[in-house]
């Protein structure tokens, strides 16, 4: 990996240099127009953007994205995350010129080609989950959490049921979940799971009452494992009068093999940018579609395409008076979807069923080969799902090896670290999830990779301590840097 | 089999490895009932060429008008350089830099975003992004009632000047925790926020006042006298700000004698195609002292063991991931490849052309008003300085004029009717530096001919 580190770009600014390519023509009536603005409401100072040319950009910025790991130059085994190979021809078609240039309140009479992408991609996303209906508004999965959890609300409150302000949430949830309920103004139970990974049925029967608005839940667990007693966690939240919110996070495991509908969730949110395969982006956007039963359509969040014969539109809000409202400004994030429909498209009928089966036989591989390898599973008599979990608390108190060791050192063989820490259930966890998209070489380097980091444990834990030594930064001072807080470029000779 | 790698042998051998029979045998845990038998409502897969024909009839379908709206989501000049960068595998298919050590080019670009848009609002810290503009400003609200040190108010003003999809967001999303939205009504003259309506909330308990600048029908409000009275009323402002208007416009960080409390705004005219509304970005700023009441990701500098400059992820004890339940907000996934966009933006126009951007915004604004002006049957709704849009009367109904210059292949302004039915017919127009004079005359003449044909009709 490259070593030297990239200076800043304000480094680089020299004054009055400019990407003078890039800037519209000098008018002459400009000044004239910037004299309407008063002089109390003017900017005095100049705001400190660079002063640089256009090489210098491309340059710099090109040089600190090869800082990065990334799913294109290395192995992601991230877990809960879903780091598949993003086709490039997702990419390409949703940026032809006119998908681009359409803005978001031109006329449904000039977005047909759009809008009757959205139209189909809300009937697929219904079909691969076995929902009523889908909003494809929301803009990450927690944003389709959020709306998940207030259609709810709405829900018990427009039957007159204001008592249930409780959400159910499983101890291995992600962090999103029990934030999300607060976000909704509900409040949080946790209820534990059993030492199988399955939610712990007798806890769950104290936990529901007159005060339920429904559970949470992610199936695959957060565990990597198949919450088998799903039916009966249904029954006993419905009989309670609460519904059943699926986090569609780890949907790509039982892509094609079961349907969160036919388990009898009454919303779900999906991560278009783990299953449906659009970019992370080193952080975003992602897109987070709802899908509801029918009890729950009347709250979905608006807009929403609908179809009038040959005519797609979207739906008036007062063609839908119970809805949730508008969770974005316009319709979410119209290019994610475009990126998840094409490569729905791309994939067709068989191609999706295929994703859950090569997921899982991917992730049950590199579990059963790591297990044979000395590594200790959390779940051993259990199959993995999509992903799988290793405990290092075994050689944390032998060796004083660390699951974070083994991440660190991991980036020094070249492969991005799994998720560590999560779930906090685990002690020493290491969340794998290798997706259906990488090949058996692949994996089989990354277990000699894993091999070689115990060996190394038992020999000489001080090496993995200090790891990485390859990346363009050691381990960094996070103390330090919650501490003295700098979270702008300062110039050195003002820092002092 | 499209992107998964796997020959026979492959298969195989790896079932060998697990003791499995099939890979069907894998899924033995989950309850047969439940099993679906094929996705029949899925069409058959096509190939990129088949697909790539299909997306771009439907590309080709759309066309591209000459277009005059604007109401949030504006068209500007992206450089080259911005998206051929930013869809480098290494930003695009990357994840949140979690790993710091091995996501040191994303850290230091949010870094140097941060250092950007705070200078460009006059603000001290930033974060990382949010979802859009709307969302910004629903999520400020919820953080000006929670870092407010002297009222438990759950009020908020959030005047009839704010962009109306924005007041719907923050309704729908921070009315759930119990926040209550107060409006102002706006002056038919200036189309600027009432004071003396907004003066009765005086001595009230109220957390924050919202105001946009330029408002929502592009005029610009009095924002010194706005936030000193805000200030001394004991709330928190809020400002919503367009950024490329920052370049002419006094920074919310100055706004009256203390500067606003918190900055938010839609991120898309910073190098952000429209694409149909997203993905955008939403930005958020504020002071150092609120800075812990802030939600989404921030990136600190710090230094790593050999004390060699390095970038990570920071204060993160405010997020989901560790707070859970009690974290400023339930966000994890942001917006990074678009704050990504914008950053190669900043940095290639730089302050000289965003100034030249801006400015350019304003004279094509105004030629086109003034054009417009000349069509019979057209005036101007409110008085005052104004930035790159602006609102219109008709003396005929909006609806029919739109769909007449929709004919001829021009978007002509967005209809005010389901907003401010008390404009009457009212169109809100915008010009940007992408229009040029034949744009305008070839607009103003089409829509000369579009009054004339609803006339006639």
């Amino acid at each position: 990996m490259n070593q030297i580190l990239e200076k800043s770009i304000f480094e680089y600014s020299r004054p009055g240099r400019a990407a003078d390519a890039q800037h519209p023509p000098q008018n002459e009536a400009a000044a004239a127009a910037v004299e309407t603005i008063p002089a109390a409401l003017r900017r005095r100072g100049k705001p400190l953007l660079p002063e640089v040319s256009e090489l210098d950009v491309v340059r710099h910025f090109t040089r600190l994205s090869q800082l990065n790991f990334s799913i294109d130059t290395n192995f992601y085994p991230l877990g809960s995350c879903t780091m598949k190979y993003n086709p490039k021809a997702c990419n390409q078609y949703a940026m032809l010129p006119e998908f681009l240039a359409r803005h978001p309140l031109a006329p449904d009479t000039q977005g047909q080609g759009f809008l009757s992408c959205m139209f189909e991609l809300q009937e697929m996303l219904k079909e691969v989950t076995g929902m009523k209906a889908v909003s494809l508004n929301p803009m990450a999965g927690a944003h389709g959490e959020f709306a998940g959890v207030a259609m709810i609300r709405a829900y018990h409150r427009a039957r007159g049921d204001l008592a249930r302000n409780e959400i159910i949430v499983p101890e291995a949830a992600h962090g999103t979940n029990p934030a999300t309920a607060t976000m909704c103004g509900c409040i949080v139970r946790e209820i534990p799971v059993d030492a199988q990974g399955d939610v712990d049925i007798e806890a769950l029967k104290k936990a529901v009452g007159p005060n339920t608005a429904g559970i949470m839940l992610t199936n695959p667990s957060t565990l990597g494992v198949f919450e088998r007693k799903i039916e009966e966690v249904a029954r006993i939240v419905h009989g309670a009068g609460g519904l059943l919110y699926y986090d569609g996070a780890n949907l790509n495991a039982i892509l094609g093999k079961v349907r969160p509908g036919d388990m009898g969730f009454d919303v779900i949110h999906m991560n278009l940018h783990k299953t449906f395969s659009t970019p992370h982006g080193g952080g975003g956007p992602g897109a987070g579609a709802v899908g509801v039963s029918a009890r729950l359509e009347p709250f979905l969040p608006v807009p929403i395409v609908g179809r009038d014969g040959d005519h797609y539109r979207w739906l008036a809000e007062s063609e839908r008076p119970q809805s949730i409202g508008r969770l974005s400004a316009f319709m979410g994030n119209a290019g994610v979807l475009l990126r998840a429909y094409i490569y729905m498209r791309m994939l067709g009928r068989e191609g999706m069923s295929r994703v859950g089966e090569f997921a899982t036989l991917n992730a049950n591989y590199l579990m059963a080969r790591l297990q044979a390898a000395g590594f200790d599973l959390a779940y051993p008599e259990r199959r993995a799902s999509h992903e799988f979990i290793i405990t290092m608390k075994r050689q944390a108190k032998e060796l004083n090896v660390t699951a974070m060791d083994v991440a660190k050192r991991l980036l020094d063989y070249g492969f991005h670290a799994p998720t560590t820490y999560f779930p906090l259930l685990v002690p020493e966890c290491l969340l794998i999830e290798p997706t259906e998209t990488e090949s058996r070489e692949t994996l089989d380097a990354f277990i000699e990779a894993m091999v070689a980091i115990l060996g190394e444990a038992q020999t000489d834990a001080a090496k993995l301590k200090g790891a990485p030594y390859t990346m363009p930064v050691r381990r960094l001072d996070d103390v330090r840097a919650a501490k003295q807080l700098e979270l702008t470029w300062k110039p050195v000779n003002s820092a002092a | 089999m499209p992107f998964i790698p796997h020959t026979d042998e492959d298969v195989r051998a790896m079932l060998g490895a697990i003791g499995a029979p099939s890979i069907e045998a894998l899924f033995d845990e989950i309850p047969q009932s439940l099993r679906v038998q094929g996705l029949q409502g899925i069409p058959e897969g096509l190939s990129e060429m088949q697909i790539g024909r299909l997306m771009s009839e439907r590309a080709r379908q759309d066309g591209r008008p000459l277009s005059f709206l604007g109401a949030g989501a504006y068209e500007h000049h992206i450089p080259a350089a911005v998206w051929a960068i930013t869809t480098r595998g290494e930003f695009y298919s990357a994840y949140t830099p979690y790993q710091a050590e091995a996501s040191q080019g994303t850290l230091q670009l949010i870094h140097e975003f941060q250092t950007m848009i705070t200078s460009l609002t006059g603000m001290e810290v930033s974060n990382a992004s949010l979802y859009d503009g709307g969302s910004a400003v629903a999520e400020a609200g919820l953080m000006a009632v929670r870092a407010h040190r002297k009222s438990k108010s759950l009020r908020v003003i959030i005047p009839s000047t704010v962009n109306p999809n924005y007041r719907r967001v923050a309704i729908s999303t921070a009315g759930n925790q119990g926040l209550r939205f107060e409006t102002v009504p706006y002056l038919r003259e200036s189309g600027c926020i009432d004071m003396t309506a907004l003066g009765a909330f005086a001595g009230e308990d109220i957390a924050a006042l919202v105001i946009q600048q330029p408002n929502f029908f592009g005029q610009l409000e009095d924002v010194d006298a706005l936030t000193d009275w805000a200030h001394a009323e004991g709330m928190l402002v809020i400002a919503a700000v367009n950024p490329t208007s920052l370049a002419l416009l006094k920074p919310p960080g100055e706004w009256g004698t203390k500067g606003a409390d918190i900055c938010v705004g839609e991120g898309q005219p910073l190098g952000v195609p429209l694409s149909s509304g997203g993905p955008y970005f939403g930005f958020m700023t504020t002071r150092m002292e609120y800075v812990r009441s802030m939600p989404g990701r921030i990136v600190g500098r710090t230094v790593d063991l050999e004390g060699r400059n390095g970038y990570t992820l920071t204060l993160q004890a405010r997020e989901q991931h560790i707070r859970r339940g009690k974290a400023t907000s339930n966000i994890c996934t942001n917006q990074g490849l678009l704050m990504t966009a914008a950053t190669i933006y900043m940095s290639l126009i730089g302050p000289a052309g965003l100034a030249r951007v801006a400015e350019s915004c304003m004279t094509r604004t105004q030629q086109l008003v003034a054009a417009m002006l000349r069509q019979k049957g057209v005036r101007q709704a409110f008085a005052g300085p104004r930035f790159h849009e602006s609102v219109l009367l008709l003396d005929r109904p909006a609806v029919a004029v739109l769909r007449a210059l929709e004919d001829q292949g021009i978007l002509g302004g967005v209809d005010l009717a389901a907003d401010y039915p008390e404009l009457g017919s009212a169109i809100l127009v915008c010009a940007t530096e992408t229009k040029t004079d034949d744009d305008i005359e070839r607009y103003a003449n089409a829509l000369g001919s579009a009054m004339q044909a609803v006339r006639a009709a």
